[in-house]
């Protein structure tokens, strides 16, 4: 048994301590707005935050996110509010398939906690997370738009 | 239903009492039967429109939606008809076994070639149109007037004397008058919900992460699977040592699946692969165990130069034209095979009883769907059934391509009664694709004395997607493919728009062992390279510029011409570009549509900054230029990701790159600023697609681009070979 403390609440889990923490969120906890698109640290579709850190959880294992605070998409909304990014990003209607944005927002919710006014420069360095579809022009308009709204 | 999530505008079946009661499902399930029930007391007007006493409007959509926009855009085209208010539209997807069952009905679900608006335009408009007529005609009933008295806008009726009534008041008697035929159509230019840029459906799920893909879906009592194919193709499977790993935790089975693959079940997914990558199997690799990509590239070389080849495109007399040239002009270009990658692996969900097989799948044909689940369960159509699911990405591999729904419902089979979701891993999903095929292709081009571009000769030589995806398509075609000449075809929604006096475009088949497949723009990506970037290098030699050398050719096709002259002046060629900046063009007819691009480039030593690409499309009609906008920004990083990163290697009979990390995908660091014109000319003739054409313009007006800035002409691809990087 592992204990997880996923947005903000605690769940017991039976799983191998190896597990990566993406399969344990989608197939133990039960939540499946993260991603899995890789499982080798490469697309970022499957990250969530984890003490606040963005984190591609497909390559983090269970037994270090034990004790610590994980965030999820699920979780991102605060008492019923969904965060700025998330408004940006239906404002500026970002996703297309959708199946990276879980990932992408959350990588971006961390970038805008630790540089609220991003330059287009601090986004192409930490923004690496892969769409297929191509929304990156919204996207970075929506980051920019999120910015200006705190 | 408490775990499911909300789906707002958005339910998966229908139950009209027409459909016999249409309650397909047997679980709990991200759709309710609340909603299902209400729908099935809500009447229907005509198979397009039913509308609920609450003036809710529910749009059945027979094409899938996979980011590209479609079902936005086919339900501003029906409400635009209808005269409903746009905010009470929602929509469903009547199931494949319904068509089916209703003798195809909602006709074709087919959602590739660009083909989602374009082909049902007319009769989506139509059944919006009619739906309209029969509320009409059901208000003027009960007031007793002419229904001439009557109009419709905003969901409301108002007749003489004032009356007024609403859709969903007069929904239930309008639902029994007679559904009238080929309705008249508005003209576009009175539109007033099609043609504006309207927001989509679904983006507040997409966004929350409530949204549920195939990959999310959960069912009671279900199992995981992970499932490895030979990883040589045409492979079998010879042996497999299950013992080793079924005491793992969680495993459940271990088993083949027909003769070329083997699966684990496992209460988990993790579990399942775990075990599986844990699985001794040998293989029986098959004739194919030594076809490397030198071999493959060999065989298509002998093609380059044949006898035998299948004619595309022919006018005038190559061979006098070559012979009597002033000066020729030879280049041999080549394409790799390169996977989908969508950005949700394939998977399918199916459960099966000796009484039913049910399959969840996301797929841009729930009738090849449904078609892979009857020849896989081997029951009746009757007892199977598809749940359409919005996909993570389509691209063109779950179209004609059904085999992760054939594996689902065969291992489902082993198990009665439990359903089981197959997920691939994304090393299955790369080793495992319907690639983009390969080819190489030679041009030569002809002048006379005074630089006139007199003949053009355009060899390909590679492989044929239709010989082993649609083989009855070359029975009738004498063994020609006519999708090889995709952009380059005599006439059609692919025809070519250069004038030459003699020309010649043929196609040497040669066909490896690698599954071909329609890969987003199939075979226009390599024909709009080879040709123009070869019309760059003729312009060149001719010692013009290559806007004008196009021009000149491009005399008689003013909307191929419209869409170059388009992006020719937004960039500012002929102006002086930013220091160190240098431009490319490129253009083609595609899918109907007419498309351009201009790049502007910078290279400094093996880096290529891609800084600004202006294109143009014109799809004879715009249905939500919002959505157009973003598939061809979205089209222009699949495209240039292809171009500078992406190539299934073949070795050993199978491919090399498995996942991400050797085969790359752009990110937003690279992405140009794409700026789109959308000029719609309107008209009679047929409706361009959206998706797929703007993505072969972007690699040949960066390839004339970086052409300009180097003097270097790259022929083969992707550009990484070249050492050259995507900065
Ligand atoms: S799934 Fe974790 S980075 Fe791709
Ligand atoms: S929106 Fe489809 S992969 Fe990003």
């Amino acid at each position: 048994m592992v204990r997880l403390t996923v947005n903000g609440k605690a769940h017991d889990i039976d799983v191998e301590p190896n597990t990566p923490l993406l399969w344990a969120i989608r197939e133990n906890v039960g939540l499946t707005g993260t991603k899995y698109g890789c499982g080798v640290a490469q697309c970022g579709a499957c990250t969530v935050h984890v003490d606040g850190v963005a984190t591609r959880s497909c390559s983090f294992p269970v037994s270090a996110a034990v004790g610590k605070q994980i965030t999820t998409i699920e979780g991102l909304a605060q008492s019923g509010a969904l965060h700025r990014v998330q408004r940006a990003w239906i404002e500026h209607e970002v996703p297309q398939c959708g199946y990276c944005q879980s990932g992408m927002i959350m990588a971006v919710a961390e970038l805008l906690k630790n540089k609220p006014k991003p330059t287009d420069a601090d986004i192409d360095n930490t923004i690496t997370n892969i769409c297929r579809c191509g929304t990156f022009q919204q996207v970075r308009a929506a980051i920019h738009a999120a910015a200006a709204q705190a | 239903m408490n775990f499911v999530p909300k789906m707002n505008r958005r339910s998966f079946v229908i139950g009209s009492a027409a459909a016999g009661g249409g309650l397909a499902i047997g679980f709990d399930l991200p759709f309710g039967p609340k909603e299902a029930a209400a729908q099935t007391a809500a009447p229907e007007l005509g198979v397009w429109v039913v509308i609920k006493p609450d003036d809710t409007v529910v749009i059945r959509m027979a094409r899938s939606e996979m980011g590209q926009g479609t079902i936005t855009g086919l339900a501003q085209l029906v409400a635009e008809e209808l005269e409903c208010d746009w905010s009470k539209v929602t929509y469903e997807y009547p199931t494949p076994g319904q068509n089916l069952a209703r003798k195809r009905v909602w006709q074709s679900y087919s959602t590739g070639g660009s083909r989602g608006i374009r082909e049902s335009h007319e009769y989506v408009r139509q059944g919006g149109a009619s739906a309209r007529m029969m509320l009409l005609q059901a208000a003027a009933n009960e007031w007793k007037v002419s229904v001439e008295q009557c109009s419709a806008a905003n969901s409301v009726i108002t007749g003489p004397d004032g009356k007024r009534t609403t859709f969903g008041k007069v929904a239930d008697a309008a639902s029994k008058l007679p559904v009238p035929e080929k309705p008249k159509l508005k003209d576009p230019k009175d539109w007033k919900i099609a043609g504006k840029p309207i927001k989509r459906f679904g983006t507040e799920d997409k966004v929350t992460g409530k949204q549920v893909y195939g990959f999310d879906l959960k069912l009671p009592g279900m199992l995981n699977a992970s499932i490895k194919e030979s990883p040589v193709f045409g492979g079998k499977v010879k042996s497999f040592d299950a013992a080793k790993v079924s005491g793992m935790k969680g495993v459940k089975k271990v088993l083949q699946v027909g003769d070329t693959a083997v699966a684990v079940v496992a209460d988990s997914w993790w579990q399942a692969n775990t075990a599986l990558e844990a699985l001794p199997i040998v293989w029986d690799e098959g004739p194919n165990a030594k076809v490397s990509n030198a071999t493959i590239a060999e065989t298509l070389k002998a093609g380059l130069d044949a006898e035998q080849a299948f004619v595309g495109n022919q006018n005038g007399d190559i061979k006098a034209a070559l012979t009597s040239a002033a000066k020729k002009v030879e280049a041999v270009y080549g394409y790799p095979y390169q996977n989908h990658v969508c950005m949700e692996p394939m998977n399918a969900t199916a459960r099966y009883t000796a009484d039913k097989c049910e399959v969840w799948v996301p797929t841009q044909d729930g009738e090849a769907s449904f078609a892979a689940v009857l020849a896989a369960s081997g029951l009746p159509a009757d007892k199977c059934e598809v749940y359409k699911l919005d996909l993570g990405g389509g691209f063109g591999r779950r179209g004609a391509f059904q085999d992760y729904v054939r594996q689902a419902v065969l291992i489902a089979k082993e198990m009665p009664g439990t359903p089981i979701k197959l997920l691939w891993s994304r090393e299955e999903d790369m080793a495992q694709g319907r690639y983009h095929p390969v080819m190489q292709c030679k041009l030569v081009g002809a002048f006379d004395k005074d630089n006139n571009l007199t003949g053009l000769h355009m060899r390909l030589s590679g492989q044929s997607i239709l010989a082993s995806v649609r083989p009855q398509v070359l029975e009738q075609e004498k063994g020609r493919d006519p999708l090889a000449f995709q952009g380059v075809f005599q006439t059609g929604e692919h025809a070519f728009g250069y004038t030459v006096p003699n020309l010649l475009i043929d196609h040497a088949m040669r066909n490896p062992h690698v599954p071909p497949g329609f890969w987003r723009g199939v075979n226009i990506n390599q024909n709009c390279i080879f040709l123009e970037c070869f019309m760059d290098e003729l312009a060149l030699a001719a010692g013009q510029d290559a806007l004008e050398f196009r021009r000149k050719l491009l005399g008689k096709h003013p909307r191929n011409l419209g869409v170059l002259n388009a992006v020719a002046e937004r960039i500012g060629w002929g102006k002086p570009a930013p220091q160190g900046v240098h431009r490319g063009l490129a253009h083609m007819k595609a899918f109907n549509a007419y498309v351009a691009a201009a790049a502007e480039v910078s290279v400094t030593g093996n880096k290529v900054k891609v800084h600004r690409i202006v294109a143009a499309t014109d799809p004879t009609y715009a249905v939500n230029p919002a959505q157009i906008d973003r598939q061809v920004a979205g089209s222009f990083v699949y495209g240039l990701s292809a171009l500078f990163y992406q190539e299934c290697t073949v070795k050993d009979g199978r491919m090399v790159e498995l996942n991400f990390d050797t085969y790359n995908s752009m990110r937003i660091a690279q992405m140009p600023k794409v700026e789109s014109i959308i000029m719609p000319a309107g008209g009679s003739g047929p409706w361009g697609g959206v998706g797929e054409p703007t993505i072969c313009v972007a690699a040949p007006a960066v390839l004339n681009a970086y052409a300009a800035a180097t003097g270097k002409r790259i022929r083969s691809f992707p550009l990484k070979n070249h050492n050259i990087e995507l900065a």
